[in-house]
């Protein structure tokens, strides 16, 4: 059965060019990169080259980008980093609550150690309405921490606008942009923010790399302490495959980032529009125009996610859901109900995140699937027998 | 994840509808937590000679409801009563750890569709 790959926001397939650049990396030349010797040199000047690649793609100088272990380190770095440096100043933290669990679960943890979070609400799009962030900020306020575009629901979120009421404000202005970078324009001069994370993975990178930019002059506290790696800011020995791979893909992300846009943006509404006429009681979750080119995010009422998924799995597709079996707590995506959905409706919901080895055939496919697979379900499902009589959800 | 056993139950579903005039109808879990089971029995002679679920929720959900109407089958009202949750995950080969508490319920449901029949004669 050939299989298809709908999952790109989980994590995406490693693009055989950036496998190519890593591979002497992973074999001849193993240099440790802060030795003085040819072997080291070969691996300094790889890293600076990567470095450079990534700061194109966001805009920024080379030496404001740093290296991490992933997106959730850089996240870690910022938020923590960020705090600790200003606790002097204040202590109160400004967020979303649609943020990933690297920048909720760190702020839960700064919680604990005496700081004040405000987690802002979102509007049923998953937008962070920029006057709340102004209304919110106090004289305590060190930290505006909010995400580029959402994980789940694929929502591009205001950040420039957000960016100049910060900035007005002189507040330090994190944004976890890890679903956001390589898939769309991103530029942090044009947002005017201060640290900004990375992952190497989401764009065809490997896994275990990724990045926190750190512009000139901003203040923040170190989180991993050792040697002199990442000019003093990042200790560990450098994973320089990983870079060098990161590297790569950024520089092909950067190379090809409007027509990829443009391509997933329309096979995107091809599916939505395909979803929408082949079914009823589907609705979208996210917003429908500020939204990732490749994000579907659907809720299809009366059945739940999981096993959804698994019927999907079995027909070869691989795609993701907010349910509660897929999120792994008993409640369904905290992203989800947020945006107001009831809880029946959230477990229903269905991810698909197109990527670049995606084609029309494979949208196809899967909307020849879909409805089949639905009405199996619908027709095991309470909810819909009750629905059916008129019932309302009352089963 | 899941056992090939729960697969089987899953995607092929034994018992699903439900039973016109049924004599007695459980119900169990809410939208909530993502799990709903409706089991209906049709009892005769003190026997469960007819039973059918429909079922909301994930694999396990509908796996376990699928099992329990087929251990049910046939049995008196007393071995009905006497199947237990545990019984229907042991029939299907186990389940996944955290399936066992959350989406185990089909055993509850069958329990609450012989209690409504109960009912239902004592009136």
């Amino acid at each position: 059965m050939k299989r298809i790959y709908l999952d790109h926001n989980a994590t995406t397939p490693l693009d055989p060019e950036a496998l190519k650049v890593m591979m002497p990396y992973l074999t001849e030349e193993f240099g440790n990169a802060s030795s003085i010797y040819e072997k080291g040199r070969v691996t300094k000047k790889a890293i600076a080259e990567a470095r450079e690649k990534v700061a194109r793609l966001i805009g920024a100088q080379s030496d404001e980008v740093f290296f991490t272990g992933g997106g959730t380190e850089a996240d870690n770095w910022a938020i923590k980093g960020a705090a600790e440096s200003l606790r002097d100043k204040g202590n109160h933290i400004i967020t979303t609550v649609i943020e990933h669990h690297a920048v909720l679960h760190t702020c839960e943890y700064l919680k604990e150690h005496g700081f004040e979070v405000t987690y802002l609400p979102v509007d049923e799009y998953g937008l962070v309405d920029p006057e709340a962030v102004k209304q919110a900020i106090t004289d305590q306020t060190i930290l505006v921490s909010v995400m580029y575009a959402n994980n789940e629901i694929g929502t591009i979120e205001p950040v420039a606008e957000i960016g100049k009421i910060v900035k007005e404000k002189n507040i330090l202005y994190h944004i976890d942009a890890v679903q956001a970078v390589g898939k769309i324009p991103v530029d942090v001069n044009a947002i005017g923010v201060d640290l900004l994370s990375m992952s190497a993975h989401k764009l065809y990178g490997p896994k275990g790399v990724g990045a926190l930019y750190i512009r000139k002059g901003t203040q923040i506290k170190n989180l991993i302490h050792g040697g002199a790696q990442e000019r003093m800011r990042r200790a560990g020995t450098e994973n320089v495959a990983g870079i060098v791979g990161f590297g790569k893909a950024a520089e092909l992300a950067f190379d090809h980032l409007s027509e990829t846009e443009e391509r997933l943006t329309q096979l995107r509404d091809k599916l939505l529009n395909g979803m929408m006429e082949k079914m009823d009681h589907v609705r979208l979750n996210g917003h429908p125009i500020h939204r990732l080119p490749g994000n579907v995010n659907v809720s299809i009422e009366f059945i739940e996610g999981e096993s959804l998924l698994i019927s999907l799995d079995m027909k070869g597709i691989s795609a993701s859901s907010g349910s509660a079996c897929t999120s792994g707590s008993l409640d369904p995506s905290h992203v989800l109900l947020a945006i107001g959905l009831p809880h029946e409706i959230a477990h229903g919901s269905l991810r698909v995140t197109l990527g670049k080895e995606n084609t029309e055939a494979d949208v196809d496919y899967l909307l020849d699937i879909l409805p089949e697979i639905v009405q199996k379900l619908r027709a095991m499902s309470p909810l819909y027998e009750a629905y059916l009589k008129g019932e309302g959800n009352r089963v | 994840m899941y056992e090939d056993k729960v697969m089987d139950y899953f995607n092929n579903p034994r018992n699903v509808g439900d039973i016109e005039n049924a004599d007695g109808t459980g119900r169990i879990g809410d939208a909530g937590c993502g799990d709903i089971i409706k089991i209906d029995i049709k009892v005769a002679d003190r026997h469960i000679v007819d039973v059918k679920f429909k079922a909301f929720g994930c694999c396990a959900a509908i796996a376990t409801s699928s099992m329990a109407t087929e251990m049910a089958k046939g049995k008196t009202i007393k071995e009905g009563l006497a199947i237990s949750n545990e019984a229907v995950a042991k029939a299907l080969g186990g389940l996944p750890p955290q399936k066992m508490h959350c989406s185990n319920l089909a055993a509850d449901a069958l329990h609450e569709a012989i209690k409504d029949y109960q009912k239902k004669q004592a009136q």
